[in-house]
């Protein structure tokens, strides 16, 4: 066994990865079964910070990510969206990043157009669009946001559309929603927004797993919600179907779910790689074979 | 030939087989896209126009559709959706199979990826903020006249200086002179200084040393004395400061610094574990929605969203 | 004049950012700064575009190694950028008809969407899948349980791995009561808001310290390597 893991071929390895995520994915499919999820603290701080919100609260969404990372923070903005349309906030969707727009197209044709076919744009929510610049970006617009955003995404001058007749800076949010991919992203909104502004600016995000052990630190005072990774966006679409999705809830809300079957396979692959792994080790300590 | 030839080719083989199979023999075909023809009126002009324009719909719905009226126009089949869901699929294909081993599939979809990601970003800079926030704020009248006829501003000629900045910019490019792209660029670096200086002492200096500063004794007016956050919180203390201690180099690590300081690797080293741990599942997500790409709307082996027949 | 004056823009450019978080009166020139900061953000797309175009323009030319990928990238940017900036069959705004270039450069169904939604989706949302595959190799490869420290790095790692997934709550599920901050679901929990949390809170404020220092640096001249190397 030492020899042949040895000298075992890296492409041996892909092509398990590559199984330890097909086969669920088929699997769940077919079968519609998936596991249960469990929310915890920092979901249900999340979830509770949308439902604090009352009919008409201005809610600014601002989705900072890209396709690369739609497979973490898809569902996160699909939920972010069910739920703000669900509450009847009013809705105001930005971006950070280039592609950010693209992501908050598929997000209201996936939900708004689908689902709440009633809301009208320019009175229940509006697209911003995207501006580059990064923090440069929450700089300007903490404190006068019609100087950067004189016209929304599709070309409407400002003052022509009414829900944007109070909003002058992002102080006027009853609540800042990101999601964030990375620079310029959740960490960004915190230094810029929530940490100069803490009475006036309250931020919740949802982040990839890359980013969520880093902001820690912000949590509770600078950032009281956040949710990390996959799991965290099935656990806040679990909270959002239990609250809102009736008996037979669309599969479009249940992504995330869906992908933590495969996620757990793949978890127990990396975990027996990283046992075989020091198998070897151990066994070259023991036969004194440098490593 | 080769193993590693012989093994690609014998798997590209299979593949061939496997595809064309299933659009000849499935009784629905595979990686079709259909769209639904909504009529949009024209609300601003004296003349009425109107144009068409295609949305997205499902498999099932066309199908519905079709059933009810053999003759309706609503529900198409979309060639260039549907052409491009196979590109799409074989770009996906191309970039994995390098997996295996470098190809000139997989450069030609870098070299693509490459080309269509710098336009891209061009026009997006372009449209949302040199038409709008720059050449609007300059000239309103002249972008009115052609691009953004709902422009509402005034002209301020103040927007010549960055103006004038972005051409020094664009400089870089020329053969001769590139030290005036220095202008700008220093601009850019000391606005980014200036900004992150601010933030950062704020955020994460100020801020963490405010955020650490936490009850040792926690006591609740529910319950009294509360060990179990109190024991958490002491150890976050112990733990931000005794790493604190590791990353201070100006002073030997012996004696009691010493301690402190292996104390401070052993929480920076649960702190990478745990970094490890979300990153693998970060990685995994990634790779499960494109895979859901190849089943779903590619290979038509799954529907879990129940869209198609 | 060709290094002074980049040195007294930086300076200028960054103190008045810093003294416009100080003094109200004057957060309006930082509010122009960081505007100006954000259009040349843009126009610095135009630049790495036309950089892209130079460099493989020159590949072509010279038919250096590999130059035919080159004009394959060539290909793809002279044609996205001509459709996008023409906003080629977009339809124009309903309200202003009359305006061919009044719609949204994105619509859907123009040859421009269907470049990101065909060509650039999912090119880069598979290039960043890869990731997984590489994982799992540095995983085979690269984490040995050699001392201490590696352990408890590999450890914690285990408990995440499991903790964050149904494998955790069924591996522990049969833990009684008064056990039940250990397992693996809650010990994740405590993990992740005491140990990460102090971890991360040292990093940050190291991080913090080092990002104040280079930047004032920057602003007082000590530091001028961006400003190339002074040849021309």
């Amino acid at each position: 066994m030492y020899e042949f893991l040895k000298d075992l071929d890296k492409r041996w390895i892909f092509l398990l990865m590559f199984l330890c995520v097909t086969i669920p994915i088929y699997v769940i499919a077919k079968t519609g079964k998936s596991f249960p999820e469990v929310p915890t603290v920092l979901s249900e701080a999340v979830f509770q910070a949308v439902e604090d919100l009352g009919q008409g609260d201005p809610v600014l969404l601002s989705f900072d990510f890209d396709p690369a990372s739609e497979g973490e923070l898809g569902p996160m903005a699909t939920a972010f969206v069910r739920h703000c349309a669900e509450k009847k906030v009013k809705m105001y969707f930005m971006a950070l990043w280039p592609v950010g727009p693209q992501m908050i197209d598929d997000a209201i044709a996936k939900v708004i157009h689908s689902d709440f076919p009633s809301l009208v744009y320019g009175e229940d929510y509006v697209n911003l669009g995207f501006k580059p610049g990064n923090e440069g970006v929450i700089k300007v617009i903490v404190t006068d946001m019609r100087e950067l955003y004189t016209t929304d995404d599709i070309g409407t001058s400002i003052n022509d559309i009414p829900m944007m007749k109070n909003i002058h800076s992002v102080q006027d949010f009853d609540l800042v929603i990101n999601v964030s991919a990375g620079y310029a992203g959740t960490k960004e909104w915190v230094q810029y927004g929530s940490t100069p502004y803490p009475d006036k600016i309250k931020i919740v995000a949802g982040c990839t797993g890359v980013q969520a052990p880093l902001l820690y630190p912000y949590i509770p005072n600078q950032l009281p919600g956040l949710l990390g990774a996959i799991k965290g966006a099935a656990e806040y679409e679990k909270l959002v179907i239990d609250k809102y999705g009736g008996n037979d809830p669309d599969p479009k809300y249940l992504e995330a779910k869906r992908r933590m079957g495969p996620q757990l396979v793949a978890h127990l692959l990396i975990i027996l790689l990283i046992i075989l792994a020091n198998y070897i080790y151990f066994v070259e300590k023991k036969s004194g074979v440098s490593v | 030939m080769n193993r590693e030839t012989l093994i690609s080719v014998s798997l590209l083989a299979v593949g061939a087989i496997f595809i064309i199979g299933r659009v000849l023999f499935s009784e629905y075909g595979m990686g079709k896209a259909y769209v639904q023809a909504v009529e949009v009126r024209s609300s601003g002009s004296e003349e009425d126009l109107s144009w068409t324009k295609y949305e997205s719909t499902t498999q099932r719905k066309y199908h519905e559709a079709v059933k009810k009226d053999p003759d309706q126009n609503d529900y198409q089949f979309s060639l260039s959706r549907t052409l491009g869901i196979w590109v799409a699929a074989l770009f996906t294909l191309f970039i994995l199979s390098f997996l295996y081993k470098d190809n000139p599939l997989y450069k030609i979809a870098e070299s693509v990826v490459v080309g269509v990601s710098a336009a891209y970003w061009m026009v997006v800079g372009f449209w949302t903020t040199i038409v709008p926030n720059l050449l609007g704020k300059l000239s309103p009248g002249w972008i009115k006249s052609w691009a953004m006829p709902g422009l509402d501003t005034e002209a301020e000629l103040l927007y010549l200086v960055p103006l004038v900045m972005g051409v020094m910019l664009l400089w870089r490019l020329a053969p001769q002179g590139t030290w005036i792209s220095r202008w700008p660029l220093a601009f850019i670096i000391g606005t980014t200084a200036g900004i992150r200086l601010i933030g950062f002492l704020h955020a994460d200096f100020l801020g963490q040393i405010r955020n650490t500063i936490m009850s040792l004794i926690v006591i609740t007016p529910e319950t009294g004395f509360d060990l179990w956050e109190s024991v958490k919180n002491i150890i976050i203390v112990i733990g931000v400061l005794s790493s604190i201690v590791y990353f201070f180099f100006s002073i030997e690590h012996k004696g009691y610094v010493g301690k402190t300081a292996k104390l401070g690797i052993w929480f920076l080293m649960i702190t990478f574990g745990a970094a490890f741990g979300y990153t693998v599942m970060g990685r995994i997500a990634l790779l499960a929605i494109r895979i859901e790409f190849l089943l779903n709307d590619w290979l038509w082996l799954i529907d879990p969203s129940n869209i198609r027949i | 004049m060709k290094r002074n004056v980049p040195l007294f823009i930086t300076a200028l450019g960054g103190f008045t950012l810093i003294i416009a978080y100080f003094i109200p009166a004057t957060q309006g020139w930082g509010e122009v700064a960081a505007i100006w900061f954000d259009i040349l953000a843009s126009i610095a797309f135009i630049l790495g575009g036309g950089n892209l175009l130079k460099i493989h323009l020159k590949k072509v030319s010279d038919k250096s190694a590999g130059w035919a990928y080159s004009a394959i990238t060539l290909a793809a940017f002279l044609t996205t950028l001509f459709v996008g900036l023409g906003k080629v069959g977009v339809n124009p705004n309903p309200q202003y008809p009359e305006y061919s270039l009044s719609g949204h450069y994105r619509e859907i169904g123009s040859p421009f969407w269907w470049l990101y939604e065909y060509a650039f989706k999912p090119l880069t949302a598979t290039m960043f899948a890869m990731l997984a595959f590489y994982i799992s190799s540095a995983a085979f490869r690269a984490f040995r349980a050699k001392n201490l420290e590696a352990i408890l790095l590999l450890g914690t790692a285990f408990i995440i791995l499991l903790g964050r997934t149904f494998a955790g709550v069924y591996l522990t599920a049969w833990f009684p009561d008064w056990m039940s901050g250990l397992k693996i679901e809650n010990l994740t929990v405590f993990i992740m808001s005491v140990f990460n949390t102090a971890g991360n809170r040292a990093i940050m404020i190291g991080i913090a310290l080092g990002v104040a220092s280079t930047s004032l640096k920057v602003l007082l001249g000590v530091d001028r390597s961006y400003l190339g190397s002074g040849e021309d």
